[in-house]
């Protein structure tokens, strides 16, 4: 495309006014609404569907919804993710019936935030969260344990409730776990 | 002051010239303090009126210890940045000073003071204010006082020559040569433009020059400003002054977009700050001489504060708060300047320079002088 070059008057050639032009735009922006945000006093409301931290989430039963399947852990693609299963003791709470992990730890500075260990988990035990900034002063205080990621995370309105219809069937059977 | 003598029987026993240099210590001491302070809040104020144009807030997190915790005016004052030059001041001190290796030393540690220095001097022929206790509030009333400015001003080009040449790298270099060429061009046109005032005013003492613009042009409405009188001059000045200072739109030595920063490229910490201080000092003095030239200096036409103070204190100070708003007007509209207008070409620049504002400035020469000699001056 060829832009034509107009020629240019004598008014317009003294520079004058886009001088002008000038003065009138600052000066509206001067006295203008401004759009800065007072960030930590001030913070942007988080979408739906925000890729923020993962966190792990306990159901309304109050229990740890993970089951150590490592399915996370596998698919993680910075292996930000570590987990400890509970091994054949088992958990001191649940027995062998679901295997909570003995420790679940989340390194937030190689965590990516793809999302994709909340896609995998079977359990609907991850999540990621609205968390965005997240800061510590040592590398050791930015990979979480389970005890901090389960506190962060909090509870999951869980539609499907497994552990309350397992503890149900557990009763009829007459055997408590 | 002439009640100076019954403070102490010290100050009564001293001769007149024990006296004078008494006098000159405190009015420099105060005119030097009181520069550095506006140089400190016109870097503020540059990134205050820089925010407000860009629709920001600019900076308001910086606090001080203890009045920082008094309810309402604490968190106001720091709102407005108040102490923001304070902790830039401290943290140019406490940078690392870095000398980069391949520099030439000498020029290279003699640049930012060679910047620094004529920027000061400058202001010691300005007069900033009438009178205070019968002392004249100008640190040397010279007879030449605007040729020995025009001496000073083109001594600053060489700071910063030689702080491109002593970076002894290619941009800033460039930016040594462009600031060369830009700056002895311009103060052609700027000492052109200021012959007419002269030829009106017939001194070179810019105390008369105040003087005579005391009154009005047109009663109650226009004073008798040589801005009103003069107003090519005080264009071409205006220009002239923003092309010496190095600000935008001609800060070709700068020209972050090109240079990486111009001259300054190689500096770091104090010395840095020190091509700041001066950049602002400059302004700072090239606002002081277009009140003093064009814009009546500390008078006033209303209410007699065209005249000056004598023995009164509360007169004298006003005058110096006049002096100092004006001041401060022109330094808001060379920073406004700045945030508006895209930079010149740099072939722009000069032909602005040499093809327009010279042919200008001598005509305006020509005719201020006709007009003054057919109405028989």
């Amino acid at each position: 495309m060829i832009v034509k070059r107009d020629k240019l008057n004598f008014w317009e050639r003294l520079y004058l006014p886009a001088v002008l032009g000038g003065f009138k735009v600052t000066i509206r922006h001067f006295f203008g609404k401004k759009v800065t945000m007072q960030y930590p006093e001030e913070k942007w409301s988080v979408p739906p569907g925000y890729r923020g931290a993962p966190y792990l989430v306990k159901d309304q039963e109050n229990r740890t919804k993970c089951v150590s399947c490592q399915l996370c852990e596998f698919v993680c693609p910075p292996k930000a993710i570590r987990i400890t299963p509970p091994g054949p003791a088992g958990s001191p709470e649940a027995g062998n019936v679901e295997k909570a992990p003995k420790e679940f730890e989340i390194n937030m500075l190689r965590c990516i935030f793809c999302g994709f260990c909340q896609e995998v988990c079977p359990e609907e035990a991850i999540f990621l969260m609205k968390d965005y900034s997240l800061t510590g002063t040592s590398r050791a205080e930015m990979i979480y344990n389970k005890e901090k990621l389960l506190a962060l995370g909090g509870i999951h309105d869980d539609k499907i409730q497994k552990w309350k219809h397992k503890a149900a069937e557990a009763k009829e059977q007459g055997i408590t776990p | 002051m002439h009640n100076l003598p019954t403070i102490h029987p010290i100050l009564a026993a001293m001769t007149p010239g024990e006296t004078f240099a008494l006098w000159s210590v405190v009015k420099i001491v105060g005119v030097v303090a009181i520069l550095l302070g506006m140089v400190a809040y016109s870097v503020l104020a540059e990134r205050k009126v820089s925010a407000f144009i860009q629709d920001r807030v600019g900076p308001n997190r910086t606090t001080f210890p203890l009045i920082g915790s008094i309810p309402f005016l604490g968190p106001l004052l720091a709102s407005w940045g108040i102490w923001q030059p304070l902790a830039d001041g401290l943290k140019s001190f406490l940078k690392e000073d870095f000398t980069p290796a391949h520099v030439r030393k000498v020029y290279f540690w003699l640049a930012p003071a060679i910047t620094m220095i004529p920027a000061f001097l400058t202001v010691a022929v300005i007069p900033f204010g009438s009178q205070l206790g019968g002392q004249k509030m100008v640190i040397a009333d010279l007879n030449v006082g605007i040729l020995y400015t025009f001496g000073i001003v083109s001594l600053g080009v060489y700071g910063i020559v030689l702080a491109g040449y002593a970076a002894n790298s290619k941009y800033p270099f460039l930016g040594g040569i462009r600031s060369s060429a830009q700056m002895i061009s311009y103060e052609i046109a700027m000492g052109m433009s200021v012959i007419p005032v002269f030829l009106l005013v017939g001194n070179l003492n810019l105390g008369k020059v105040i003087d005579y613009q005391a009154g009005y042009l047109i009663p109650w409405l226009l004073p008798n400003w040589l801005a009103f009188k003069q107003p090519l001059a005080f264009a071409i000045f205006l220009i002239a002054a923003f092309a010496e200072t190095n600000r935008l739109p001609f800060d070709m030595p700068e020209c972050e977009t090109e240079l990486v920063g111009g001259y300054n490229t190689e500096y770091s910490s104090m010395k840095f700050a020190m091509f700041f201080m001066g950049e602002y000092a400059n302004m700072i003095t090239s606002s002081a001489m277009m009140v003093t030239l064009f814009f009546g200096g500390w008078t006033l036409p209303w209410f007699g504060l065209d005249q000056p103070a004598g023995d009164n204190l509360v007169i004298g100070l006003l005058h110096i708060g006049i002096f100092l708003a004006k001041v401060a007007g022109f330094l808001f509209v060379i920073i406004w300047v700045r945030w508006m207008w895209p930079r010149f070409r740099y072939d722009q620049l000069m032909s602005l320079g040499w093809r327009r504002f010279i042919p200008l400035a001598l005509a305006n020469i020509l005719v201020t002088a006709a007009v003054l000699w057919v109405m028989g001056k």
